[in-house]
C-alpha cells in the first residue's frame, strides 16, 4: 500500500532506511478529471432534442364537415423557395405579403395576428403552405414560429392550384422571377 | 518589526481521496455513455427551441440527407431481425446468415431492396456507394413497406405492448427540399401514423419569449 506522510515533517526515521513508496499522484488526477470532463460533456449533448408534429388525421367519410375559420384572423402562409414567405388572409382574390424569417419579418406578423385574436377572443389560425421548392429548414422554422409566438392552431396542408394561382399572380404584378 | 522566519515547507496533498472521487465519476461517465453509432449519413438538422427530448427506444428514426436520399434505422436489434425476414420474404431477396448478422449490427441503412445484400458485406467507401437511399416514389414505395414490417416486428418482438410502440422519428438536413419529407410523411400518413417527432438541435429562445409569449404589441 502506498503510505503517504501528511504530517510534513522530514520523515527522518530511525533505523534502516526505507524506499519511499509515496507517488505523485497529480498527474493522474489531472487525467482522470480530462476524462470525466469529457465524458460529462459528451453524454449530455448526445440526446438529441426534438419537435413534436401532429398531421391530421385522414378524414373518414361519415366525419362532419370541418367547422368554419375565421377569415379575420385566419392567415395562409405560402414558404416559397430562396427562404421568402408570401402569407394572406381570405380567399377570394387577397392581398399578399412578402416576408423573411428574420425577427422583424414572420415573428412580428404572427405576434400582431395572435394579438388581433387576442382581442377577437379567437385564436389566431395559420394555414402553412410549403411549395416543393422550400427546404426542410423553412418549414421547421415556421413551426418554431409558432411555438415561439405561442400560435396553438396551425396546420401543414398542400398547396392548392387557388393557391399557386395566387402566389403566380403576385409574383407577375411583383416581377419576381427568381 | 522584527521578520520571523518561517520555515519553507513542501505542502503535500493527499490526493488519494481526489483521485477515487475522480475515478469513480470516470467510471460513471463510462459506463452510462452511449456512443453515437456509426451513421451513413451526414445530416445538419435545423435549430429548434423545442425541448422535448428523443426517446432512448421504440423508435425508427428516418433520415433524410441534403440530396433526399432515404435511410432508415430501428434501435431494437431483434426488430431489426424480424423486419428484414419479412422483407426478404415479401421481396424474395435472399440473405445470408452473415448478412443477417451484419443488419442487426447496422442502424441506420439505405439502400433498395436488391442492392441490400450486397451492402451487408461490405465496407466503407463501397458501403457508401451502394447506399442510394430507400426508394419512396409511389411506383415501389419500399419505404412504407418497411415501416409496416418494422411496427409489425417491433410488436411481434414485445408481444403486442401498447406502450412499446414505436415512435416515428424523422432527421432531415437543414437543405433537404421538402418535396421528400413532404413523401415520407405522407407514406405515414398513409397508414395512419400522423404524429412526428422532428430532430432539431437546440436553439436559444429569441429575448422577450419562452413561456410567457403571447402578449404581442397591440395593432
Amino acid at each position: 500500500m502506498a503510505e503517504l506522510d501528511t504530517s510534513g515533517k522530514d520523515g527522518k526515521k530511525k533505523g534502516p532506511k526505507k524506499v519511499s513508496t509515496r507517488i505523485d499522484m497529480t498527474p493522474m488526477v489531472d487525467l482522470a478529471f480530462l476524462l470525466v470532463t469529457f465524458f460529462m460533456l459528451t453524454t449530455t449533448f448526445s440526446k438529441p432534442k426534438t419537435m413534436l408534429l401532429s398531421m391530421p388525421e385522414k378524414p373518414k367519410p361519415n366525419d362532419p364537415p370541418p367547422p368554419k375559420v375565421d377569415e379575420r384572423v385566419t392567415t395562409t402562409v405560402v414558404l416559397d423557395k430562396n427562404n421568402r414567405i408570401f402569407y394572406y388572409r381570405g380567399v377570394e382574390s387577397p392581398e399578399v405579403f412578402t416576408t423573411d424569417y428574420s425577427a422583424d419579418g414572420f415573428r412580428k406578423m404572427a405576434m400582431e395576428m395572435v394579438a388581433k385574436g387576442k382581442s377577437l377572443k379567437r385564436d389566431a389560425v395559420f394555414i402553412i403552405k410549403p411549395t416543393e421548392e422550400s427546404t426542410y429548414k423553412n418549414v421547421v422554422d415556421i413551426l418554431d414560429e409558432m411555438k415561439i409566438t405561442d400560435s396553438k392552431v396551425y396546420a401543414i396542408q398542400q398547396l392548392y392550384p387557388q393557391d399557386k394561382e395566387i402566389i403566380a399572380r403576385y409574383k407577375q404584378e411583383n416581377n419576381i422571377t427568381d | 518589526m522584527a521578520k520571523v522566519k518561517v520555515p519553507r515547507k513542501t505542502i503535500l496533498l493527499d490526493m488519494t481521496a481526489m483521485c477515487d472521487v475522480a475515478f469513480l465519476l470516470l467510471t460513471f461517465f463510462m459506463l452510462t455513455t452511449k456512443f453515437k453509432p456509426d451513421e451513413p449519413v451526414v445530416v445538419d438538422t435545423p435549430g429548434s427551441v423545442s425541448e422535448t427530448i428523443l426517446p432512448d427506444a421504440n423508435v425508427l428514426i428516418i433520415s433524410v440527407d441534403a440530396d433526399g436520399k432515404v435511410f432508415m434505422g430501428v434501435d431494437s436489434e431483434k426488430t431489426r431481425l424480424a423486419m428484414l425476414e419479412k422483407m426478404a420474404g415479401e421481396y424474395k431477396v435472399p440473405f445470408s446468415e452473415n448478412q443477417k448478422n451484419q443488419f442487426r449490427l447496422t442502424s441506420t441503412f439505405g439502400a433498395p431492396m436488391a442492392a441490400l445484400p450486397q451492402v451487408m458485406v461490405s465496407t466503407g467507401k463501397a458501403r457508401a456507394q451502394l447506399q442510394t437511399g430507400i426508394p419512396t416514389d409511389s411506383l415501389d414505395n419500399q419505404l412504407a413497406k418497411w415501416v409496416t414490417y418494422a411496427r409489425l416486428a417491433h410488436s411481434e418482438v414485445n408481444n403486442n405492448d401498447r406502450e412499446r410502440q414505436l415512435r416515428m422519428v424523422i432527421k432531415a438536413d437543414k437543405g433537404t427540399k421538402y418535396e421528400v419529407v413532404k413523401k415520407v410523411i405522407d407514406t405515414m400518413m398513409e397508414q395512419n401514423l400522423n404524429k412526428f417527432n422532428l430532430i432539431t438541435s437546440l436553439e436559444a429562445m429569441p429575448e422577450g419569449f419562452g413561456k410567457k409569449a403571447g402578449e404581442g404589441k397591440k395593432e
